[in-house]
Formats: structure tokens, sequence, C-alpha cells
């Protein structure tokens, strides 16, 4: 297929350098400097897809981001999909393929378009739900069917080959837009020195200028672009980053830009040797301050049937005609309000093709681009709009007729012209989305018929982005944003006012205000107006919208979808305002704007996750015996960040032991010869100073006065509320040196709350806190064989006469200085062996030679989960939950009533509420069936035959089978529990069984706690 | 994302560096045995939601790991200013300039709460030893 609508001559295109690309299966050829849209139009191509809810075929509107239609599907490969590509953006390589992302089972032959043609009547706002509502269940079957038909694109099912970065940046002014405001603005900053980034969303910079007929210096305004960024260019305080659109403008100017590096080369990265180039990057910029230089969108009419292929946007024909050498139709009608829409009919017209006329709203247009047009004998109808468009899959006329704007009606005949191309302007938009990102209102001017950025702390706006259109005005504003920015951000500017080029000033009439245009018909009864494309919404849905109540534009926004997804109503919402405001009978300021968010335009997963994926997701911390875990076959458990072995699976007669297995070998072992656990992951933090035991006192429940160096003590520690939230032993190393353990998950939070005490209420007690849990390796020996194994390799008197349960001993341990403390977390004798970390191998090592012997069997997570279970040792935050205290836990010998500071929590656990005797609390249960390993989770009731719902009197803590007992076992809280020993309790499951069990002390192994005293 | 200077640290530093940890201010009575249920209760549990001026205790939890105070715009999301522990706040939803008040800006019920953390001499308060404005 030829390029029909191209021109021989124009453009900013390279005719020398064709370019093949596939849309939607079909070849096509377009040249080098196209966007995907003007290969398209290039190509005579009208149908670029079907609307989304009612399934009309659609055509290419805009020239940029504004593109509602032609949303593509990129990527040939499967790997290398991309959804929600605008074509607009999308610069053509050798061998693109895009689909589109809607039509089913294509855009020419849509089958969802006869569903929109018979059902559109009867397809108001809220359409989906009012008619597939009912039965609720069948909702998921239905949507999988409308998502078929309104599919929105998809996300590829492959891995994605390319790599994204994240750079953090940071500038004294960073301007967003490199049209004629953003150039002089980056110009002027640059020249006072400041650090300056320029960023454009297009594949070149200059916007609006690119495809201009004005001049600059007297020639082409081109050039003047080019001399700006050879300028900008060349210097070092000035990063320019093309192809990068600033998407998210967050607090204290934050500034997300996205930066597409290799999106216009191919369909995945370039690759050199085999380095693969970064696909895009994400830069995350503080800068001190921002100028908005976004400029304008232009606005739509809203008329019957202008969503019919041929109708676009005036600027765009203008684009397209002036930038790309297209186009895009044979016989143009132009409706207008402004004289600045005046240039499609214009550029039009020196293309060679035929303006049919202009239809201004406007009574008696002036300015000298009506001046020009009149005296090209371009027919000028004035007072009148389009009120509709004809034909189906192309514009084939335009019905025009005398309009009273103010009275909302046709006053004259319609006159029906032939045509194939229907431009309307009806007014500009400036693009305020960025600054309304933290929440800041925008202000409407009438003057210029446009919301403006409301006032943002370090931000200033520049040219069309607050309602400045003249190009002489715009480059001054630019120029003055860029001095008034660079000063902001505490940099010397010239003050000068700046030499600006010379441009020729331009006389343009005043716009008039015109939004919906009215119909011979009611806007309920008259053929479609659309006011969102890209969501099918029309006048109508607002205006049932407002008949049904909806009357804050945020509900008429979301009843309607108005402004929704990927579009975030860049070209309808002021329509859709206005519109709702004439039904509301009130002004457009009084109705207000909806909030718009980021993402200003799609941003990849792939730009979002950067290096953040994979291996990089999430930190993970090795303990220094990692290695000999991986090289004995340990399965792992992740423990917050840690990795920690859960158990050992060996193999045996060539065949591994399942989990079940494993964990019962290493809890006999355990009890009945000696096991070693890596326990290096358990926080610790180094307390010293003159307070410190004072300062334990009030963090712990229990009393630390009289704790002895030498000595180790188990504590808790609460809330104020007196809620757990942390416990584990703390060892008195010297008179003013402590060694406090916490939980492995709560190592960080505990240092922060001590912290948090010690600065915010008592900064008065010389304490410090340093965490040391990497630097200290812990290995738990334990079991009855404990004691022999570790004489074999310390210079430690082990006597259990002087070295008795909860002391601790320095000496050396396999030749290293070490700290033993003979604590026990399994109910067995236990030493806890501390080494510096990287002494740690050698010492593990020297163990297991000398444990040979004794079958030194090493344990991990899930036998230490069941051993301490067995005893009756809590975890926190699996036994307990945020709302246990340690009287809840029967724990009464480890609170410190008579202690003279009121501790932390104290005074919490004397409330009514924490008094309550029907409070949850910490019991053994003792299934009835022995082979029963009841659930974690599981909820308790006390009988089993009420109805449901069921009062539930607690649940399952924790729930495991003892290999030592030979049945299973839990872990629980009881409403009153502790009162109820002996009580049989019910556990209802899921599944209709109903599990007995006993309530018995939650310690099952060795009561008397002789073994470990051994 | 905020960029919040630390008074200790005296520099600005992004908002990943710390964690913010309630209301600032919030002094724990001197004898909690003397306290009533429900004046006990009011310490643990409830907290202002202003519309306007807050004053807010941070942590730079990977920086210095310092507490300290911010005074922040829950519209605006502004820092008017940091400062160190012990020392009270210059800016108040009482002292605002007008032009902020009218942007919104209203005291919680009853203002910000006035017992303060303790300072551990009066001097804290003197002009030269206020907390850094930004």
């Amino acid at each position: 297929m030829s390029q029909v609508n191209r021109l021989s001559q124009g453009g900013r295109i390279d005719r020398s350098h064709q370019l093949h690309f596939t849309f939607n299966g079909k070849p096509y050829v377009g040249y080098a400097g196209d966007t995907l849209a003007s290969a398209l139009l290039a190509n005579g191509v009208d149908i670029v897809n079907r609307s989304f809810k009612y399934s009309r075929p659609r055509g290419i509107v805009a020239a940029g981001a504004e593109e509602p239609n032609a949303v593509v599907q990129l990527g040939a490969s499967e790997a290398a999909q991309v959804p929600n590509v605008r074509a607009t953006q999308q610069a053509l390589y050798e061998g693109l393929t895009a689909r589109s992302t809607n039509g089913w089972p294509n855009v020419q032959r849509d089958l969802m378009g006869m569903v929109g043609k018979l059902g559109g009547t009867f397809m108001p706002p809220g359409f989906y739900y009012k008619t597939f509502m009912a039965p609720a269940s069948l909702w998921m079957t239905y949507e999988k069917y409308i998502r078929k038909g309104a599919g929105l694109g998809r996300s590829p099912a492959e891995p994605d080959p390319d790599i994204y970065d994240h750079l953090n940046q940071h500038c004294d002014v960073l301007v967003i837009g490199a049209g004629p405001a953003g150039l002089a603005a980056a110009r002027t900053a640059a020249r006072s020195g400041a650090r300056v980034i320029l960023c454009d969303e297009q594949e070149t910079m200059g916007g609006s200028l690119l495809g201009s007929r004005e001049r600059i210096d007297e020639a082409p305004a081109a050039k003047w672009v080019d001399r700006v960024l050879d300028e900008l260019g060349s210097r070092d305080n000035v990063t320019l980053l093309p192809r990068t659109t600033a998407n998210g403008y967050h607090d204290h100017n934050f500034v997300t830009l996205h930066e597409r590096r290799t999106e216009h080369l191919a369909d995945s990265a370039p690759t050199f040797g085999s380095r693969r180039q970064v696909r895009s990057r994400l830069h995350r910029v503080r800068a001190r301050q921002v100028v908005l230089a976004t400029g304008a969108h232009e606005r739509p009419l809203v008329y019957a049937n202008n969503d019919v292929p041929g109708n676009l946007l005036a600027g765009a024909v203008s684009t397209y005609i002036r930038r790309y050498g297209v186009v895009p139709g044979r016989k143009l009608v132009l409706s207008a309000t402004n004289d600045h829409a005046y240039r499609a009919a214009l550029d039009w017209h020196e293309a060679g093709r035929e303006v049919v006329a202009i239809v201004d709203a406007r009574a008696n247009p002036k300015g000298d681009l009506v001046a020009k047009a009149q005296s090209l004998g371009i027919r000028i109808i004035t007072q009148s709009a389009v009120i509709e468009a004809k034909g189906a899959e192309r514009v084939s006329g335009a019905r025009v007729a005398k309009i009273d704007a103010k009275l909302f009606s046709v006053i004259g005949k319609v006159e029906e012209l032939a045509c194939d191309t229907l431009a309307s302007s009806g007014g500009y938009s400036p693009v305020i989305h960025l600054a309304s990102h933290t929440g800041t209102r925008p202000t409407w001017r009438d003057d210029i018929l446009g919301f403006v950025p409301g006032e943002v702390k370090g931000l200033t706006p520049a040219g069309g982005a607050h309602g400045i259109y003249a190009l002489n005005d715009v480059i001054r504003d630019g120029a003055e944003a860029g001095v008034r920015a660079t000063q902001a951000a505490g940099i010397d500017a010239d003050t000068d006012t700046p030499a600006l080029p010379k441009v020729a000033a331009r006389q343009d009439g005043e716009a008039c205000a015109l939004y919906q245009v009215p119909h011979e018909k009611q806007t309920m009864r008259a053929p479609k107006q659309f006011v969102d494309l890209q969501n099918d919404v029309t006048a109508a849905g607002i205006e049932l919208a407002t008949r049904e109540g909806f009357e804050s534009i945020e509900h008429v926004k979301r009843y309607t979808a108005m402004g929704f997804g990927t579009d975030q109503g860049k070209l309808g919402n002021i329509n859709g305002m206005a519109i709702a405001a004439r039904c509301l009978k009130r002004s457009i300021p009084e109705v207000g704007t909806t909030v718009f968010r980021p993402n200003y335009t799609p941003v990849t997963f792939g730009a979002i996750v950067g290096r953040h994926c994979r291996d990089l997701f999430d930190p993970e911390r090795y303990t220094a015996l990692h290695q000999w875990h991986v090289e004995h076959g340990a399965e792992f458990e992740d423990v917050g960040q840690w990795k920690r072995p859960w158990y050992f699976p060996r193999t045996v007669n060539g065949k591994q032991e399942s989990m079940h297995e494993a964990v019962a070998r290493e809890c006999l072992a355990v009890r009945e010869g000696v096991g070693i656990l890596d326990a290096s992951t358990l926080g610790k933090i180094d307390i010293q100073g003159p307070d410190a035991r004072e300062f334990l006192g009030r963090v712990y429940t229990n009393k630390w006065a009289k704790l002895a160096p030498g000595r180790v003590r188990y504590g808790l520690m609460c809330k104020d509320d007196g809620m757990l939230m942390d416990d584990g032993t703390t060892s008195c190393l010297g008179e003013n040196h402590f060694l406090m353990t916490t939980t492995t998950g709560g190592a960080a939070g505990v240092l922060e709350w001590l912290e948090l005490w010690h600065q915010t209420e008592w900064p008065e007690l010389q304490v410090y806190f340093n965490s040391v849990t990497d630097h200290w390796a812990t290995m738990t020996v334990t079991g009855p064989d404990a004691r022999k194994l570790l004489a074999e390799v310390t210079d430690i008197d082990l006597d259990k006469e002087q070295f008795k349960f909860m002391d601790w001993r320095e000496g050396t341990v396999a030749g290293v200085p070490a700290r033993v403390f003979r604590i026990s977390f399994t109910g067995e004798l236990a030493f806890e062996i501390n080494v510096q970390a990287n002494y740690a191998m050698h010492v593990w090592k020297t163990l297991f030679e000398h444990g040979k012997k004794y079958d030194l069997t090493p344990y991990g997570t899930e036998t230490m989960h069941v051993l301490r279970a067995e005893k009756g040792l809590i975890i926190v935050d699996q036994d307990t939950d945020g709302s246990v205290t340690p009287e809840d836990l029967g724990m009464q010998w480890a609170i410190g009533y008579d202690k003279p500071f009121s501790w932390i929590g104290k005074r919490a656990l004397s409330r009514p509420d924490t008094r309550r005797t029907d409070r949850k609390q910490f019991v053994g249960l003792k299934p009835k069936d022995p082979k029963v390993v009841l659930e974690e989770g599981a909820q308790i009731v006390f009988d089993p035959k009420q109805s449901i719902p069921m009062v539930m009197v607690g649940h399952v803590t924790s729930s495991y089978y003892s290999p030592s007992l030979g049945h299973g076992f839990a872990l629980a809280v009881v409403k009153g529990g502790h009162e109820r020993m002996g009580d049989t309790v019910y556990l209802p499951m899921a599944d209709g069984m109903v599990h007995e069990a006993e309530i018995v002390s939650p310690v099952f192994v060795d009561p008397k706690g002789e073994r470990q005293h051994v | 994302m905020f960029h919040i200077y630390c008074p200790y640290c005296e520099e600005h530093r992004e908002e990943e560096e710390f964690h913010p940890k309630g209301q600032a201010h919030i002094q724990r009575p001197e004898d909690p045995e003397a306290c009533s249920d429900e004046a006990w209760g009011d310490y643990l549990f409830f907290r202002d939601n202003p519309r306007g001026v807050h004053h807010e205790l941070w942590v730079h939890a990977v920086g210095c790991r310092k507490f300290f105070n911010i005074t922040r715009h829950t519209v605006s999301y502004e820092i008017l200013e940091t400062y160190k522990m012990g020392e009270q706040p210059t800016i108040t939803a009482q002292n605002l300039p007008g032009k902020d008040k009218q942007s919104g800006v209203q005291a919680a019920s009853g203002g910000w709460q006035t017992v303060g953390a303790r300072p551990e001499s009066e001097a804290l308060n003197d002009a030269s030893n206020q907390g850094a404005r930004v």
C-alpha cells in the first residue's frame, strides 16, 4: 500500500529512509522521523481501534500524549509485549509490530460493535453494573466476555529480556517541557550557572515550534530551537533528557521522570556484544525548583458523532502536515472558536487540498489569521458550528448550523457540507496535571477559558501551562520563569531582562466559550456526542448522571468513568465539567475539577521496578555459617530478611527424608544425644553506661537490680499498653555493661524502641545502645551430651556447680575467644557459644570434628520450634499477637510489681480490661486423638453443638507432632484458660470435622525443668 | 516523598531514611500509678488529627538514629520546621502567618498539645537553640 496521504515535500521526516512496519497483521511503509500515528495516517488507515464500551470504530484524533483512541499493543514477540502505547508517541522503527487493543475478532469487523449498535441506546452509564449485577455469582462469567470485548491491552506472558535503571538526581532547576517556554526558561537558568535538567516527552525537543508556521529572528522557528539546544548541550551544568516524560510530581519537588532510551529503536533494547543497553531509566529527581512548561492541550468540540474516524483536533491536523508531511484527508471542514485553530485550514490549503469551510462560533471573527484565510478565499461561516458529523467508518460530511451558545440552541437552518475530515478546536486547556498531583486545586480563569495551576511551592508555571499562548509572550514568560526559579533556588540570576528573540507579534481576536455544541434534538435524543473518547463517555451520559443525583464532579466522574484510566482526562475533562455545569445550572469553577493523579502517561512495570527484581528484589541476610548449611543440604526458611536453615534432610537408603522425618530425627537427637543450631540471627544489643541497669529495669517487666556479672536473665518487654512486644535474655557482662538478645525479627524494632525511650523520656540516663547482631555468631550446643562435647574444645570449667544454668563464662572455644551462655531454648542442657563472626566457621567445623562420636546433629528452625513448644516456651508474634499480657501468658514470675520505677507496661496491667478474668490465656492443648495435629489458627469453642456463628473462645497458636511424646500437641489461647485445666474444648474445622482437646499445662516435657539443670 | 532536614545531621535527606513515630510532645505522666484509668487511656490511645499544623515525632532511622520533631502542614504536606528533642516549636497553629491560615489551615480542637517534652533547661528554648527553619 502506498502512502496516499504523504506530501511530496515538507515535514521533519527522512524520505530516503524507509521503515517497514506491521499494524494488525498488515505490512506498511513509513519514514524515519514518523510516529506510528503519522505513518498510519500517511497510509490512509482510518480505523485504529474500537471503542471501549460501544465498540465504535475510532481513528486518530490527536498528535501527542492526549491521544485517546490510538492506544496500541506493541511488540513482535511475546516477551516484548507492551500495552497502552499511544501511537502518537511511538517513534516508528524498522520492524515495528503493533495491534489494536480493542476489537474482537478485529477492528474492521467487530462483533461487539453489534452490541454497541443494538444496545447503544440502552447502554447508559452504570449499564454493566445495572445489567450484570444479579446474580452476583455470575459476574465472574460475564466479566470474562465483557473484558474480551473491551480489552485494554495485555501484559506479556514471558519474562522481559530488558534491563531498567533507577537514577537519583538532584538539580537546581528542573524544566519540564522543551517547547518555546521551556527552552527559554532552561536557557536563562543555565546561563546563571544553575544545575538544570530539561526533559521533554517527545522524540525531538522543540514542542509546538517543530510544526509551527511562525518565525523567530526572521528564520523558521525550528532554527531557534536548534540554536538553543546547541547552547544547552554545550554546557556542563545542563542535562538534556529527550523522550523523557515527567510522570509524577510528588511532595517537596520530587519528580519522577521516565526516560525511554531504546523504545524508538526496536522491540527490545539493542545489545553490544554480550551487553544489553538499558531500555529505560526512571530518574528520581529532587529539584530545588521546577518550571512547568508543559504547554496546553487543544479541546475538541463536542458535537454529534464526533468520534467517527476523520474527526481530528485542529492542531493535530497542522502538526501532521507541517511536521510529518501527512495530510490526513482530501476535504476539510474546520469548526473553531478561536483564531489559533485557523492554522489547520491554512496548512491544509497550502498543502494543496480543499478547505470546504471554516465554521466559526464567533459572530465577527477578527485577527491576522482570519484575514489570511479570507484573503485566500476560504469560506468562513460565522456564528455557527458543526453540529453533527456524517459517516460511519469515515467522515463523509458535516451538518452545519447557526447556533446560540448561551441559549444552547440551534437557531438557523442546517446546511450539509461534503467533506472527509472534520477538524475542531474549542480552545486550549493548560496541561496542569503535574501541578495537581500533590493535591493542589487549579484555578479557573474566564479570560483564557481554562484552569491554571494553583499555587505550588517550588513550582513556576511558564507559557501555555498557565494560559499564555502568543509565541512572543510565551518566550518572554519562559525566560522570566527561568530567572524566578533560579533565584528561588538560591542562585544569583542575571536579573536584566534576557535578550529575547524577535517574534512578529500576531493580532488574535478574542475566543468564545463553546464546549458541547447544541443539536436540533435534545442531548438525550441526538446522536452520541462524545466527551471522553477513551472511556466512551457521552454528553448524554453526563446529563443522565446529573439527573440521577450525581452533583459533585467527583461523583459524576466515577459514575460515568470520565477521565479514568490511562487517559486521565486530557481531552475530555473540561468539556465534561462544562456539560455538568450546564446541567446543574452552575459555573465551571463552581463545579470544579477532578483530581489528576500520577502517572501522566502509563509507565511500564519494568521502569518502575528497575533493578529491584529477581535476586535483587529484597536483600537477603546470611549468617557466617551459611555456606556450611548450603553444602549440607539444608532447606531454608525466610525469617525477616534472614535465610535460616529450616531442617537438614538426610538421604537414607537413597531416599531423601521428608520434613516430618528429618524433624523427628533432629528432635530425638537433641533429647537423647546432642544437636547444634545456628542461632546467629538472634538480635544482639550491646548496652553500656552507668545507668544501663536502671534502664533495663524500666523497659523490662522483671527485676535487674541484683543481676551480677556472669549471670543471665530472661526478660519480657511490654509496650506501655501492657502487651508483650519482645522477649529474650540479657546478660550482665560487667557492672555497667549488658548484652541484650532479641527475637530475630524484632532486633531493629527493639533497638529503635530503646532509643525512643532514652531520647524522648529519659535523656538524663547515661546509657548507650549498639547493635552487635552481625558481629557475633551464635552456636547452640544442646542435649545430654552437650557438656562432654564442649569440654573437648574449651578451657572454660563446665562443672555444673561452677557454671550453672543461667550463667555465662568467657574463655576460648576451639582456640578462639568466646562467650558461652548456659541458657536453654530446648529444655535440655545447652550452651550458646558466641564467637566473633569471622571465626564461626572454624569453631563450627571443630565442633563437628569432635562431635562425630556423639553423632552431633545439626538442626533447623522447625526442630527448634517443636522443642521449645514442648517446653511451653513462647515465640513472640506467633503465640502472641499484640493483645497478650505477661499475665495472660502465666508469667507472673517475670513481673516485678514492686519495682520502684513504674516500668513500661506496668500501669496498664491494672486497667479494668487487663484485669478481666475471661481474657484469652495461654495454655497447652492435648488432642484426644493422639494422631491429630491441630491446625495452627484453628478456632476453639466450648460447645460444639451450638448454632453457627459459634462463640469462639480462643485459637491454636502453635501445633506440632512431638516425636518424644509420640502424639500431637498444641499451644493455644483460651478465654479464662488458666482456670480451665482439664476441661475439654472443641475445634470445628472447615470440612465439618470437630476435634476434641483437653486443656493442659503448656509445659509438655520435663515440667520440673530438671534436664536443663544437669 | 518528603525531603526532611535532620536537625542533628544538619542536612536534608530523603524520607526513606526516616520513620514517622506519631504525634510529638506526648509526655508519659510522671507518676503513672497516680493516673486515673481514663487519664492513662488518653495518654496511651488518643491522638490529635488536625487539618493544618501538626507536630510529629520522627526518627532518622538509617541515619544518625536520633529522634526529633517535625512541624508539618497536613494539607500541603509542607514541613514548616524541624527541631531537636527537648525543644519547643516556633511555628504553631496559633502563630502561623495569616495567609497560610486562609488556605485551609485550622487548629485541632485544643490546638497542639502544650505539655511538650521536658526541656533539659530553659536555655533550650532560647532563640539560638531553636530548630532549623526549612
